[in-house]
């Protein structure tokens, strides 16, 4: 007995040894995760006048997200103080950015979607007027990630947003009268509204979220005057469906043919497909074109989806005129793990080997930074800026993503160690750029998962996913990144680590600053050449959501940013979910274990300004 | 023609206004005919405590139980309530119940839906496979012998099974243990 007991000692000591040493090996492959060597170049090429508004979410139709203003800079933002603030009153992730414009800023909430307009020239920005649209209750239970909004867009003395229910309503912006109010999105069919509209002259852009649901992803766009429908850009289904047309010139072979939105999925399916348009529209005025990304094919579990699962998990380019497509580009062809591809398009020229090349810069949630032409769809560079063993990056001859299939999904088998996880290499959180740096600065994640592939039943109003999945630190293991990014050399200059995942947006100053947020709650000034964090404040709730800046009536530089944790995986604490189930926020669970004992809800903006 | 079209709306406005005028004097006596439904409340007025939690047959069956667990993944219940901690919908294996944590109320809860999200799947599923799904929710919080709620499961592990969880304190049932009586 007693040497039985002693063997058994050893086989312990022996196996927690053997362990030990796996976790070492791990480890050590972390240092490779993320390639550094770029480089600062001062951007020369021209770029959007900034008027000291943010009148849209992206600031300009390049998606810059960069203010010119530069009272607040390196040396002083040391001394920058809470101006005033604001409380929306709904304990939900806030993911809006606040809009400024004529001495207004206007705040759109998570449902119940209240648009609340702020006085700007008196102290303190006292409330102006209200609006109400008062959604249907029902929404809450139809949108996959929090009951969020990405906020509003002011255009002509008129503000644009969406309701949660599926309506995009317009107000006079000095009034708070609505205007027109046009119903776009089927609840009945798991359909939603979560994305901040855009607008081009006559025409207000509006997809819809729903890819958890087995909905069918569109753009419309609406007659800013009349709430019309324009036109409607399918992602999936016929040609005429998707407006693909004798304009249609996509540069890589996998993408010409005809009905390839029908062709590339099995029998009927397409119809329930996904393709969502949830993220952030560019617009280039020369080129007339505007660019936008489409979300995850569905359901997740891709082998009830052989094919390339046209038009999901890619980008467009159409005429926002007539919303013919021009090109189109698949980042993920036949996604496998709920990559959407809704990130955002930056537009710059860039020296190209010798020319000046008009590209957009593309953070994708597969893990590559693209480079393209966005005249052409040509991917002229695609780099990992994120720890990825799923892919060992891109064809440039044919455009394909190169797959490891080994970590392939499959039905009843978990596969281990898949990195980056569901939620991607990036999310929903849009990246800034900045002419002194030339660099991009792209808040994401450092995620790996388990997953196992099951089956799914479509029932309409219901989710339509297909797998069971689990949520962990990459390695390293923080989960959330700020990474400096080179977009010439296709390589990364500084990385901010955080132990949560950067899940707000980011925006550059001409002071020389990022600003960011996490999920703890720091609202954080970063220096854009080096890095370095130079002033930090602590929020009331967690931060998910997109920083401006702005010049205010008195001529100040302002930084404003709304705090309150929501979204996927902050849906923990605002849902109160229950993290002893690891698939709890559809694989939060195991990642976020105690987020609810460090952080609460909330809703507050915060302005920040030089004493 | 005009005199014609006058009559007959002056008709059709006496028709309407013969009904409005309608009225019931005698609709029975009071105790014959009390309003029933599902409570959701603790609280009864006129101080009758609500029935819940009667024994029922299947909340008794472990073959029942992990039908109802089949059946919770089946219909997509497990896309919003995860496998217990909530994602869309709220977490099923804590304390909180928004609408009542007995097997009549879950029931109910299924099939009519709730106001804040809850699809209702009135007409959809079989009233047996309900009734079993519920007690399968309930088994999620631990308010099932550990002889008929389900063990392990054969999936990826995500969770402690549903026979080892603690049982769970629901505000309307089960209350916490009380650690001191008030001094006399």
């Amino acid at each position: 007995m007693k040497s039985t007991g002693s063997r058994t000692l050893w086989l312990v000591l022996f196996g927690i040894l053997g362990f030990w040493f796996m976790l070492g090996c791990h480890k050590q492959s972390s240092s490779t995760s993320a390639s550094t060597g770029g480089s600062i170049h001062p951007y020369t090429a021209e770029m959007e006048k900034d008027d000291g508004q943010w009148v849209r979410a992206t600031k300009d139709f390049a998606n810059t997200r960069y203010s010119s203003l530069s009272q607040i800079t390196a040396q002083n933002v040391a001394q920058l103080r809470v101006s005033w603030t604001f409380a929306t009153t709904v304990p939900h992730g806030q993911e809006a950015a606040p809009i400024v414009a004529n001495n207004t800023m206007y705040l759109a909430t998570p449902w119940p979607n209240v648009l609340y307009a702020l006085d700007l020239t008196k102290p303190g920005a006292p409330l102006k007027w209200k609006y109400e649209p008062h959604p249907s209750p029902a929404a809450k239970g139809e949108a996959c990630c929090d009951w969020v909004t990405r906020g509003a867009v002011f255009d002509n003395g008129k503000l644009f947003f969406n309701t949660l229910d599926g309506y995009t309503i317009a107000l006079n912006a000095d009034t708070g009268e609505q205007l027109w109010r046009t119903h776009l999105a089927d609840l009945n069919n798991g359909e939603t509204i979560t994305m901040a509209p855009m607008v081009v002259r006559n025409h207000v852009f509006v997809g819809n979220s729903g890819g958890e649901f087995g909905v069918r992803g569109w753009l419309a766009a609406l007659d800013t005057s009349s709430g019309k429908l324009a036109w409607k850009a399918y992602s999936t289904g016929p040609d005429n469906e998707v407006l693909i047309g004798s304009r249609f010139h996509p540069y890589y072979a996998t993408d010409k043919g005809s009905d390839l939105g029908v062709k590339t999925w099995p029998p009927d399916a397409w119809r329930i497909g996904g393709g969502t348009v949830w993220g952030f529209l560019s617009y280039d005025p020369q080129l007339n074109l505007i660019y936008y990304g489409t979300a995850n094919p569905g359901p997740w579990n891709p082998e009830v989806r052989p094919g390339d699962n046209k038009w999901t998990a890619g980008m467009f380019a159409r005429d926002p005129d007539t919303g013919e497509a021009v090109w189109f580009y698949q980042m993920s062809p036949h996604d496998l793990f709920d990559w959407d591809g809704i990130n955002e398009d930056v537009l710059v020229d860039l020296p190209w080997q010798g020319q000046l090349r008009k590209v957009l810069l593309r953070p994708d949630r597969n893990g590559h930074v693209y480079v393209i032409d966005r005249a052409t769809g040509q991917v002229l560079s695609a780099n990992p800026f994120a720890y990825t063993n799923t892919t060992t990056g891109v064809d440039l001859r044919t455009g394909a993503l190169q797959r490891i299939p080994d970590k392939a999904p499959r039905t009843g088998q978990v596969v281990r160690n898949i990195c980056p996880d569901a939620p991607g290499a990036k999310d929903w959180q849009p990246s800034s750029f900045s002419p002194q740096t030339g660099l991009l600065y792209i808040p994401h994640q450092n995620m790996c998962m388990d997953e196992e592939g099951t089956e799914v039943s479509y029932i309409a109003g219901t989710p339509y996913v297909g797998s069971s999945v689990q949520y962990y630190a990459g390695p390293g293991g923080h989960m959330g990144e700020l990474t400096a990014w080179d977009p010439i050399a296709g390589k990364a200059v500084w990385t901010i680590k955080d132990k949560y995942p950067i899940w707000s947006g980011t925006v550059t100053t001409a002071g020389g600053l990022v600003f960011f947020g996490t999920m703890d709650g720091w609202f954080k000034a970063a220096d854009a050449k080096t890095g370095n964090i130079l002033w930090q404040f602590k929020t009331d709730s967690g931060i998910i959501g997109q920083p401006v800046s702005y010049r205010g009536p008195d001529g100040k530089q302002y930084i404003a940013i709304l705090s309150g944790i929501g979204g996927w995986p902050g849906s923990i604490v605002a849902g109160q979910l229950d993290t002893r189930d690891g698939t709890a926020a559809n694989g939060w669970g195991k990642a976020l274990p105690n987020i609810r004992n460090e952080v609460t809800a909330g809703g507050t903006l915060y302005v920040f300004s030089l004493p | 023609m005009r005199p014609m079209l006058v009559s007959i709306l002056l008709l059709g406005s006496l028709l309407t206004g013969c009904k409005r005028e309608q009225r019931v004097f005698d609709p029975g006596a009071a105790g014959s005919q009390p309003a029933n439904g599902t409570v959701l409340s603790e609280v009864a007025a006129g101080q009758q405590p609500p029935k819940g939690n009667q024994p029922n047959p299947i909340a008794e069956s472990a073959y029942a139980v992990a039908e109802g667990k089949r059946f919770y993944q089946a219909y997509n219940c497990v896309g919003c309530h995860a496998n217990g901690g909530g994602a869309i919908g709220p977490a099923l294996m804590d304390s909180e119940w928004i609408y009542g944590s007995s097997l009549e109320q879950i029931h109910s809860t299924i099939v009519q839906g709730r106001p804040n999200g809850m699809p209702s799947y009135a007409g959809k599923i079989p009233d047996y496979q309900v009734w079993e799904i519920a007690a399968y929710v309930r088994s999620m919080s631990g308010q099932l012998p550990s002889d008929v709620a389900p063990s392990r499961s054969d999936h990826m592990p995500m969770v402690v099974p549903e026979q080892s969880r603690p049982q769970e304190h629901p505000g309307a049932e089960h209350p916490q243990p009380v650690v001191s009586e008030p001094s006399r």
